[in-house]
């Protein structure tokens, strides 16, 4: 088989001796055998570190995970600085998770926690972070400041824990450049490789802000020609 | 200057900063690669803790399993340590807001797993290693811990055995630094990487650590005890999980036969494979006679990894598998303290040290509990005892690795494919200095890897740009790997009986006089080693 991939925008084509395989596989296949220069990050080579995401044929996939067909374009992930071929750089895109502040702010005294709340956030808190729904979500292509899809089901997963007394802490950080901005296209739900529904979460998190007393930016500055809105 | 320099962002790493910030200590923490990629992460089954939540449990079977398992290459008084600290590390865990399973009536739940007399191991359904490990990282940025990603430790900054710092390549800078520290741990993880293509660990679990203490002077200990999963996938080498086992998965040879109890010990399912193997055997694991409902219900994971990664569907086909190197007993060899022994001011905690607490072979449930229990206690004893001393630090070992990476990119060249030698090597170490030994092979491939290290000025690079040189650092790693592979096969040779996973032919038995440590360290380039006593 034959894939080509997208090294420092030329996209060059190596020829390989499987009929069938892992795109990693592949990877190591051209690093140890054909170019030592070829550049690209993973790990665990089960779908568990996050390390491996990358594009094929411009959907999200980890390397380690998914089979190729001949033919196939690898590129790197959308909206991260490309440090070298499939290599990206996830230091900015990572901090999200501090601007929305990801974690549990005030912890209740001897909190129940049931079966039911765990399974509550259980898909929430299977996140690898492996940045593909970031690199999917075309919002950020817009707003660079977008705060996306993971760090905000992230927010969502802490939201849902009856440990945390402080939920609106999270809530009042997610409100800029957060929920509001997103356009529920689901595309980050389209390319999980854990079948995570950040569109979902943002949905919920949206329903949720609204009993804080936040609300819909767009739409109380929505101007319908008539100036003023529907005020 | 930095109180503590933490080196290695796994869980033991991130407890250690966790602990050390609460008690006041400046911490820097330092790792090869992004945070959440690290080994940890795959631990599925769970982090033991006598908790007693579904069947009768206390600390005094959790330490008894425990001394089992070891075989006597253990220390009474760490096991105690770890084990009497496991509900305080599962309350601290929870507090954090790792989402543990949880029974009927809200409590931690808790599972089987093997070698273990109750239901002791809490778990997040199969994610245990992965939620723990993002938790303690969210925690790390709500405390503003200092994280620096993508440095590749190079060597201790070390003089007169204290240790004042490390040296490190910064990957994206693509510069050798000097980062100076009161005190330095090492957290880095285990070896398991060194069996290419033949491990279920990371391809980064390379004993950086390990390496880098051994070239420092430091001490390491029963390197050659390495333990074996029995059922990885065959061309993968990914594991598939004891689960299936527990469920009524069947092991068979090429005729279809079983040939073992499959609930039995790993050490022992692994050799009975390992044996059908020799013969000539291909052999299977059986789940079909599960039917797709249950096995979609009970192993959803393990059915999609065996059709992705081995192109077999489990639902009407055997899944072809062998056992491969799971996890790294020995290690940097730690006193009570975690402080390297030949060493001051430098600790090690996690897989790539040894605390004598897994000895011959590890239970299930104890390497999380070890990773977690450890890095607490560590940070906050050296936050305590914290020195003011004003360092007199030289940039010696600067300047030596700059010119080291300099002659790399510069005189290396690259003349033999190092990628190729480590594939050929992971092999042999998996053949001859795996689950059975023997001293005739183990000094073949002795030689063999000594004939690697003399070719050494041949390999080097062939990528010649500073930035971003994941062939450099792969270089860089295979040196680790040598270093370390070398131990590995001269500990196992000079051991001669059978422990735990390490086990030869032609000594079957546990012999009292290796009921003992082999150290092994190095001094003016000449490498020693001797057995110590195990304390008693």
């Amino acid at each position: 088989m034959k894939i080509k991939i997208n090294r420092d925008q030329n996209l060059v084509e190596y020829k390989l001796p499987f009929k069938s395989t892992t795109l990693l596989k592949a990877l190591y296949h051209i690093k140890d055998y054909i170019d030592p220069t070829l550049t690209f990050d993973s790990n665990c080579r089960s779908g568990i570190c996050g390390a491996c995401a990358m594009r094929v044929n411009g959907k999200e996939v980890l390397a380690c995970s998914h089979k190729i067909d001949s033919g196939d374009t690898i590129e790197p992930l959308k909206y991260h600085k490309v440090q070298k071929d499939l290599k990206v750089d996830k230091k900015e895109v990572i901090n999200t998770l501090s601007i929305a502040t990801t974690w549990l702010h005030n912890q209740k005294e001897n909190a129940t926690v049931t079966p039911k709340d765990i399974k509550n956030s259980e898909k929430q808190s299977d996140c690898i972070l492996c940045h593909s729904c970031y690199s999917a979500c075309p919002v950020v292509e817009v707003n660079p400041n977008f705060i996306g899809p993971f760090a905000l089901t992230r927010a969502y997963r802490y939201i849902l824990d009856p440990r945390e007394e402080d939920k609106k802490s999270i809530i009042d950080n997610i409100q800029n450049n957060g929920i509001w901005d997103c356009t529920l296209c689901g595309e980050c739900t389209a390319v999980c490789p854990q079948g995570i529904n950040s569109k979902m979460d943002i949905t919920m998190l949206r329903s949720l802000s609204t009993q804080y007393g936040y609300s819909d930016p767009n739409f109380t500055t929505m101007d319908f020609g008539f100036g003023g809105g529907f005020s | 200057m930095i109180d503590i320099l933490i080196i290695g962002t796994g869980g033991a790493g991130l407890s250690t900063a966790l602990s050390a910030k609460e008690y006041g200590a400046n911490v820097l923490l330092v790792g090869k690669n992004y945070t959440t990629n690290s080994q940890t992460a795959m631990a599925q089954g769970g982090i033991n803790a006598p908790l007693g939540n579904i069947t009768q449990d206390n600390i005094q079977l959790h330490i008894k399993d425990t001394l089992k398992s070891a075989h006597g290459l253990c220390d009474l008084n760490m096991i105690t340590k770890m084990c009497s600290n496991a509900p305080d590390t599962i309350k601290w865990l929870d507090k954090l807001g790792v989402p543990f399973d949880r029974t009927i009536d809200n409590k931690i739940s808790q599972r089987q797993l093997g070698g273990a007399s109750s239901k002791r191991a809490c778990y997040a359904q199969d994610y245990t290693g992965l939620k723990i490990l993002h938790t303690l990282y969210d925690n790390c940025l709500k405390n503003n811990i200092e994280i620096k990603d993508e440095l590749f430790l190079l060597n201790l900054i070390v003089e007169n055995s204290r240790v004042k710092g490390a040296t490190f390549w910064d990957i994206e800078k693509g510069e050798v630094i000097q980062i100076n520290a009161q005190n330095t741990v090492i957290a880095t993880g285990g070896y398991g990487a060194i069996y290419k293509n033949h491990t279920t660990n990371a391809n980064s679990s390379t004993g950086d650590g390990i390496a880098s203490v051994f070239r420092a002077g430091g001490k390491l200990s029963d390197i050659e005890f390495v333990q074996f999963h029995p059922t990885a996938l065959k061309h993968s080498s990914i594991l598939i999980s004891e689960s299936a086992r527990g469920e009524g998965g069947y092991l068979v040879n090429s005729k279809g036969e079983r040939f073992i109890n499959e609930l039995l010990s790993r050490d022992i399912v692994s050799r009975a494979i390992a044996s059908e193997i020799k013969k000539g055997n291909d052999v299977f694991l059986d789940v079909r006679h599960l039917g797709e409902e249950k096995l979609l219900k009970l192993m959803p994971q393990e059915v999609n990894l065996a059709r992705i990664h081995e192109g077999v569907d489990p639902v009407t086909e055997l899944i072809p598998i062998k056992p491969v190197a799971h996890y790294t007993m020995g290690g940097i060899d730690v006193n009570y303290n975690l402080e390297v022994n030949g060493l001051t001011n430098c600790y090690a905690v996690g897989e790539c040290s040894n605390a004598k607490i897994h000895g011959a072979n590890r239970l299930g449930g104890n390497s999380l509990l070890e990773i977690i229990s450890m890095g607490r206690f560590l940070g906050q004893n050296i936050s305590q005892n914290l020195s003011t001393d004003k360092l007199d630090i030289s940039n010696k070992q600067l300047e030596i690795d700059k010119e080291f990476i300099q002659s790399l990119f510069q005189e290396y060249p690259f003349e033999l494919n190092f990628y190729q030698i480590y594939n050929n090597l992971g092999e042999k170490l998996y053949k001859y200095a795996g689950i059975v030994r023997d001293n005739n092979q183990l000094n073949n491939l002795l030689n063999k890897i000594r004939v690697i290290k003399a070719d050494i000025d041949n390999m080097g690079i062939k990528d010649k740009n500073r930035k971003h040189n994941s062939n450099l650092v792969n270089f860089l790693e295979f040196l680790n790997i040598l270093d370390i592979s070398e131990i590995l096969v001269e500990s196992a040779l000079i051991r001669d009986e059978s422990r735990g996973a390490h086990y030869k032919k032609a000594y079957p038995k546990e012999e009292l006089i290796y009921l003992a440590h082999s150290i092994f360290w190095q001094e003016d380039k000449t490498i020693y080693n001797r057995f110590e006593k195990v304390k008693s």
